[in-house]
């Protein structure tokens, strides 16, 4: 089933997403891909995340489709102007990419090329709108396409934003994602569901499909690097102080994404698991679920 | 106003270093209120170069405006006299200056950094790009194309943390303070509207004011 058909069917949703790595060594990332393929519905390949200079998702996506993975082709804003963007996502789609993410990126000066110029001709608003545009057959400019792509579009939330001003940002902009195309929502990682629950209280109304952001916790460094360095993943001081306290700390990690999957399952239409190199734990943590 | 910074003295010596006799031009207007290329800074730069080079003839003076014509004029008498001038002025003004006086090297002291305004004593801020399209009647007169990062037009991006945003933590989010100045406005709809793509202006600029033209040339002396 593809992840349109997913979508499509009603089913609860499961997603993950690998992040090609900088240089052209793919099979650990293959691999990885190869441990869940089975298991979800989509796969997400990153677009340089972070800003960091790496291989592309284009390439890593269509070594998906071969492989029988249904990628989601994650594009940003940051490096491409419109004619780039508009001639990857015909590339993509001429490789057997099927599903976009559109975002607007990271900024240039978050990575590790901090000083290379920012692009951002369009942002995640108006590249869905572009996208669009390309399954209708046309460019930008109007001019016709000969050999139409029918993309799935999607975009990003985040829920976790910290204060009223943020949240209400962010809730407009999803109003005008869904205005411009988008069919479904992978939110940041949230680590809250009260949070939570009261974001997907405010979004009830809209029409799409939002599978909630759930990263795998690897170690207590990493729940305070992302408290400090991550906009909108906020991980509760307990979870961190569980995870300390645990002696198998993978097991413990295991546990919170159950527990959070679980109490989030009800609340929306899908979970996007963002692993980082735990692929493997993927598998036993839906098997607990009974997913 | 356009706020620029002086180069490092070892830039500045090293641009001036072959020649023996120079002409350092401050500029009234923008320098001087941005305190980069006043009559102050051309003292202060002037000394500073006689200091580490006491053979240098150094003399100083300050035009009202170095980017209108009829002030760099008033240099026409005293150029003659140097092997270069170094510029006090944004680099609009030293471009001009260059253009007025082609057969003399026009050096730039200052680093021009962007259009905009004085925050608090000795912090500037940047507000506008020029970018052609002024759109500030609907984002509660903050121009996130400037003063967003990432120039977003249609919302905030999910970077910010705070109120700052995602690029450092001394610079506020635009959107949200726009969000802000519109609520106060009871103007919030204004973020509902059309997503917009900006059209980019194709640079160098040009603006032709036909009618302008038209009177010029009907014009008896």
């Amino acid at each position: 089933m593809s992840f349109r058909q997913a979508l499509e069917s009603g089913k609860f949703l499961v997603t993950a997403e690998v992040g090609p790595g900088k240089g052209t060594e793919v099979e650990h990332l293959l691999k990885d891909a190869d441990i869940i393929k089975d298991r979800v519905d989509a796969i997400n390949v990153t677009d340089l995340q972070s800003s960091v200079m790496r291989l592309g998702s284009m390439a890593v996506c269509h070594m998906l489709t071969d492989m029988g993975i249904d990628p989601v082709f994650q594009v940003t804003c940051r490096d491409r102007n419109r004619l780039a963007l508009q001639s990857d996502l015909l590339s993509g789609w001429a490789l057997g990419i099927r599903n976009v993410l559109a975002l607007t990126g990271d900024h240039p000066s978050m990575g590790d090329h901090p000083n290379a110029k920012p692009v951002f001709d369009l942002d995640s608003v108006t590249l869905l709108e572009m996208i669009g545009t390309l399954n209708s057959g046309k460019d930008m400019s109007g001019n016709e396409l000969n050999g139409t792509p029918d993309f799935l579009p999607g975009a990003v939330v985040n829920p976790g934003a910290d204060n009223e001003a943020a949240l209400d940002l962010q809730i407009m902009k999803m109003e005008k994602k869904i205005e411009a195309g988008a069919k479904f929502f992978q939110t940041q990682g949230v680590y809250d569901l009260d949070a939570f629950e009261k974001f997907m209280k405010r979004v009830e109304g809209l029409n799409t499909k939002v599978l909630v952001g759930i990263i795998l916790l690897k170690s207590v460094g990493m729940a305070r690097y992302m408290n400090k360095n991550v906009a909108g993943v906020f991980v509760p001081e307990p979870l961190i102080q569980e995870l300390k306290a645990a002696e198998d700390k993978a097991q413990a990690s295991m546990n919170m994404a159950i527990r959070l999957i679980k109490g989030a399952k009800d609340l929306c239409d899908g979970v996007h698991i963002m692993a980082l190199g735990w692929e493997s734990k993927i598998p036993p943590i839906m098997d607990e679920i009974g997913l | 106003m356009i706020i620029a910074e002086q180069k490092a003295l070892p830039e500045i010596q090293d641009m001036v270093s072959s020649y023996r006799k120079i002409l350092i031009v401050g500029c009234g207007t923008c320098m001087t209120f941005c305190s980069a290329g006043g009559p102050e800074e051309v003292n202060k730069l002037a000394n500073e170069l006689v200091a580490e080079n006491k053979d240098m003839v150094i003399d100083k003076t300050t035009t009202p405006r170095q980017c209108t014509e009829k002030f760099i004029d008033r240099l026409k008498d005293k150029v003659g006299d140097y092997e270069a001038i170094l510029s006090m002025a944004c680099g609009n003004g030293v471009q001009a200056v260059a253009s007025r006086f082609p057969d003399k090297p026009v050096l730039p002291a200052l680093n021009t950094q962007f259009i905009g305004v004085e925050k608090e004593k000795g912090v500037w801020t940047e507000n506008c790009l020029a970018c052609g399209d002024c759109i500030l009647w609907r984002t509660g007169g903050v121009c996130p194309v400037t003063r967003c990062a990432k120039s977003l037009l249609n919302g905030a991006c999910g970077g910010a943390s705070e109120g700052n945003c995602e690029v450092s933590k001394d610079r506020p989010c635009a959107w949200q303070e726009i969000y802000h100045a519109l609520k106060r406005l009871n103007m919030l709809h204004y973020l509902k509207g059309k997503p917009q793509v900006k059209d980019w202006p194709v640079h160098p600029g040009r603006v032709v004011r036909e009618d302008l033209r038209e009177i010029e040339a009907t014009r008896v002396d």
